[in-house]
């Protein structure tokens, strides 16, 4: 059995980092669902997931991402995505997520690109 | 020989349950190493594994609750490509009926799911679904 997902949450003036460790599946998701609506309801919209410590995802877990894509963009919000392995950032871009979520190579350059947006 | 030799065959049966598409992807993972598959080929493939067992484990409503996977290493001198088939003997559906999904309808859609066999599709090189009243069957195949 995979460990449960694991999560690390960075306040930062102005936006927060989501870390994750482990599989992005249901309940995955869900985790990662509940933690970005606290930070909406904290006041944050700019919302980054670091994928660093994440090999695997399901799209039962990514469809629970689109949620949250969703409550960002009715909040004028931005959702961005870094550290993405190479098969999860060509299954983000065969679903169109790329289209309403930033996706970065790093976290410098996700947190530059939610800074000026 | 020739290219479509096979040159190793592995079968699993796994019950349906709780992370039973990680058994699979480790399988999975375990052939492709075997025939020195790049690893973000690897990765690929264990993710398209994931996804058919999910979408078996979602829709089949299979009586005997089993996913029948098999890993098939094709080839020459060298192997060649991968050909794993998932299959369930659930109540099928008709893949010609399904709507391919959009990320701008799933925004404002209630339901979000429905990507497997897109994402199966976008990460294997050929895939062939044939599904019937008495189960579905993917074929998939990756080159190494």
């Amino acid at each position: 059995m995979t460990e449960t997902l694991k999560l690390r949450v960075e306040r930062r003036d102005g936006l927060a980092i989501i870390y994750t460790e482990g599989y992005i599946n249901n309940q995955g998701g869900e985790q990662i669902a509940s933690a970005a609506y606290e930070l909406l309801e904290e006041g944050y919209k700019r919302i980054l997931l670091n994928l660093v410590g994440t090999k695997i995802v399901n799209s039962i877990g990514i469809s629970i991402l689109i949620e949250i894509i969703e409550k960002m963009l009715a909040i004028d919000g931005r959702l961005a995505f870094c550290c993405l392995t190479p098969t999860i950032h060509k299954t983000f871009h065969i679903m169109g997520l790329a289209q309403y979520a930033g996706i970065y190579d790093d976290e410098a350059a996700a947190v530059e690109a939610l800074a000026a947006a | 020989m020739n290219g479509d030799d096979v040159i190793r065959e592995i079968s699993l049966t796994l019950q349906m349950g709780p992370e039973m598409e990680i058994a699979a992807s480790r399988a999975a993972t375990s052939v492709a190493e075997s025939m020195r598959m790049s690893a973000d080929k690897i990765d690929e493939v264990r993710m398209a594994v994931v996804e058919a067992c999910i979408n078996a484990i979602e829709h089949s409503q299979a009586p005997d609750q089993t996913v029948y996977l098999s890993f098939v290493v094709l080839g020459g001198r060298e192997p060649d490509r991968l050909e794993i088939t998932v299959r369930d003997s659930g109540v099928g559906f008709s893949p010609d009926e399904l709507k391919e999904p959009r990320i701008e309808d799933k925004l404002t859609s209630e339901r979000k799911r429905g990507w497997g066999l897109k994402i199966i599709r976008g990460l294997m090189d050929d895939v062939d679904v044939r599904s019937s009243s008495n189960g579905t069957t993917i074929v998939m195949s990756k080159a190494r």
